[in-house]
């Protein structure tokens, strides 16, 4: 066989593997530019062209003003809203999972419909109801805003878990005398943990990262994006980039981690 | 949704009534969350979107249901332009995504997990971030637009109306972009969960039964890949309609789309029965279109 027709054929039978790593290419290459302009020294205000390298704001990482506070407060409120909507959601996942009840669908509706309507019509109907209550814009308005629209997430995931759990399990510790709470803590509750941790786990990234119901009911209270999506209008500070190079290596550092530990303790 | 398993009962006998009240009490803190701060303002919604008054008097209830038609004979070509927009993403994560997923479910072997993990990464870094690092990739005069120009690519895609003057910033090409590339995660996974499932055993019969690889494709992986489909295009068509990101960052007045009326009116003009009202069309509309879809893609298990 000639080597070109062998070439096509090869092409052809890894075209899938090569439009798939185009796509690959196509979601990485921001975060690409994101690293490499974290080295840019920019003449002026906006950090949109590469003139020369330089690693001072990886040296000064808070040398902008309110940067870091607003890290801060974005990590604060995302961590709470985490343990908001993770508590009241499995207990909702736990409720429809394991219950017959009456107005089961009309509660699967409601948990449903949060997630089938676009951030902004909450975001807008939300900061109605502040507005309407005299409540003032801040932290707390904020807070409320993210359990809410964390809450649906986190009830799909638990539920998702919890559904697929064999009941033979509690039964057994049952016969085994187990009292109903101890049956609870050492055998529902591990089993159920995967979801509970991957909804905990997907609130903190949606909290943390959420621009659009915050932009509504955030006042003049400034979280991470909010610091963001302001300096597109003023001008990007350096840092910005440096902040986003730094969670994408810590995110993928913590999967690597857990990653290989998994796979000692399988060895073991 | 089918195994509902019943609760387990007690070595008590008494308890019998009382479990039977644990889910309500399992129930009772969430939902009453969502009624106060999911519904609530829903209802407070539809309240201002029919009242009329100004700032300084204040806002009364006066069934002003004119405000749903001006707002929609003011703000249509808005609504058509999200609609338009949102489609198109969500048909381009499809054709982009695919391919993907398809990979990572049954050709990437050992390097299936690192695949899932750079497809999940990016979501660490702000999105905002990265929506700005699109400036910065289809800048005037840059690679992307310097190579597009000498293809002639730019020369069509003007022709075609999708950019301007041989630029791609502050046009509809690069708020679609911007659009498809921010949701192609919420594509890929569902995607991939969809396409893992599948038995590799039925590919091997298929070949068996002489179907070529296309015929495979066709009538065995994609029909039973649906859900997936389903799943992932609701959850890029719904976020990508109602957004005002992409529009404001890569696009100029020209490419405003609903989720910016909404969000000036609200924030910035701070006429809100318009605001009320314009949402409330999009949430229709919106749901409209998604039980349509649900209804004739047939996969009613979605939710």
């Amino acid at each position: 066989m000639n080597p070109l027709t062998r070439a096509a054929r090869l092409l052809r039978r890894n075209l899938v593997v090569i439009a798939g790593l185009g796509t690959l290419g196509f979601l990485l290459l921001p975060n690409v530019i994101v690293t490499v302009f974290s080295f840019n020294k920019p003449n002026g205000r906006y950090n949109y062209e590469w003139q020369r390298f330089s690693t001072d704001a990886w040296t000064n990482p808070c040398g902008v003003a309110d940067l870091c506070g607003s890290l801060s407060l974005s990590l604060r409120i995302a961590l709470w809203a985490t343990v908001g909507s993770t508590v009241l959601g499995t207990m909702i996942a736990f409720a429809l999972a394991r219950y017959r009840f009456r107005a089961r669908s009309t509660v699967s509706t409601l948990i449903f419909l949060p997630m089938a309507m676009p951030e902004v019509v909450m975001a807008a109907s939300l900061a109605t109801l502040f507005l309407n209550m005299g409540v003032s814009f801040g932290f707390w308005t904020v807070l409320i805003a993210h359990i809410t629209f964390c809450l649906s997430f986190v009830v799909t995931a638990v539920k998702a878990r919890v559904m697929s759990m064999d009941p033979r399990l509690e039964q057994a510790a049952q016969d085994l005398y187990a009292t109903p709470l101890q049956t609870f803590r050492k055998v529902t509750l591990p089993i159920a943990a995967p979801g509970i941790a991957a909804g905990a786990l997907l609130s903190f990234a949606l909290s943390f990262d959420d621009f659009i119901i915050t932009n509504f009911n955030s006042g003049s209270t400034v979280t991470f994006p909010m610091y963001v999506w302001g300096s597109a209008q003023r001008g990007t500070p350096v840092q910005i980039n440096v902040i986003g190079t730094a969670m994408f290596a810590i995110a993928v550092l913590c999967v690597l981690v857990a990653q290989l530990a998994g796979r000692r303790r399988k060895r073991s | 949704m089918s195994t509902v398993t019943t609760p387990v009962s007690t070595p008590h006998d008494e308890p019998a009534r009382r479990t039977r009240r644990v889910p309500y009490w399992l129930l009772l803190p969430g939902i009453l969350w969502l009624l106060v701060f999911f519904v609530a303002p829903l209802v407070y919604q539809a309240s201002t979107s029919v009242q009329t008054g100004s700032l300084e008097d204040g806002f009364r209830v006066t069934w002003h249901f004119a405000t749903y038609w001006d707002a929609l004979s003011e703000y249509y070509p808005q609504f058509l332009r999200s609609v338009a927009y949102g489609a198109t993403a969500t048909a381009l994560c499809l054709l982009l995504g695919y391919p993907l997923a398809y990979l990572i479910a049954f050709r990437a072997g050992r390097w299936r997990n690192l695949l899932m993990v750079l497809v999940i990464a990016p979501f660490f870094t702000s999105f905002l971030i990265r929506t700005l690092a699109w400036k910065t990739i289809l800048s005037d005069g840059g690679p992307v637009v310097s190579a597009l120009g000498s293809l002639h690519v730019l020369g069509l895609t003007d022709a075609l109306g999708v950019t301007e003057g041989h630029r791609v910033l502050a046009t509809p090409l690069a708020v679609v972009c911007g659009l498809t590339y921010n949701f192609l995660p919420f594509m890929i996974l569902p995607l991939y969960t969809s396409l893992e499932r599948i038995d590799g055993r039925l590919h091997e019969a298929a070949g068996d039964l002489y179907a070529r690889p296309l015929t495979v494709f066709r009538k065995v992986t994609f029909p039973l890949s649906m859900p997936g489909v389903v799943a992932g295009t609701l959850l890029t068509f719904i976020p990508a309609t109602g957004d005002y990101i992409n529009a404001e960052l890569l696009g100029s007045t020209d490419q405003k789309m609903i989720g910016n009326v909404i969000q000036s009116q609200f924030l910035r003009v701070l006429d809100y029965p318009t605001a009320a009202a314009l949402s409330f069309i999009l949430m229709a509309a919106i749901l409209t279109m998604v039980t349509v879809y649900i209804r004739k893609s047939g996969t009613e298990d979605v939710v």
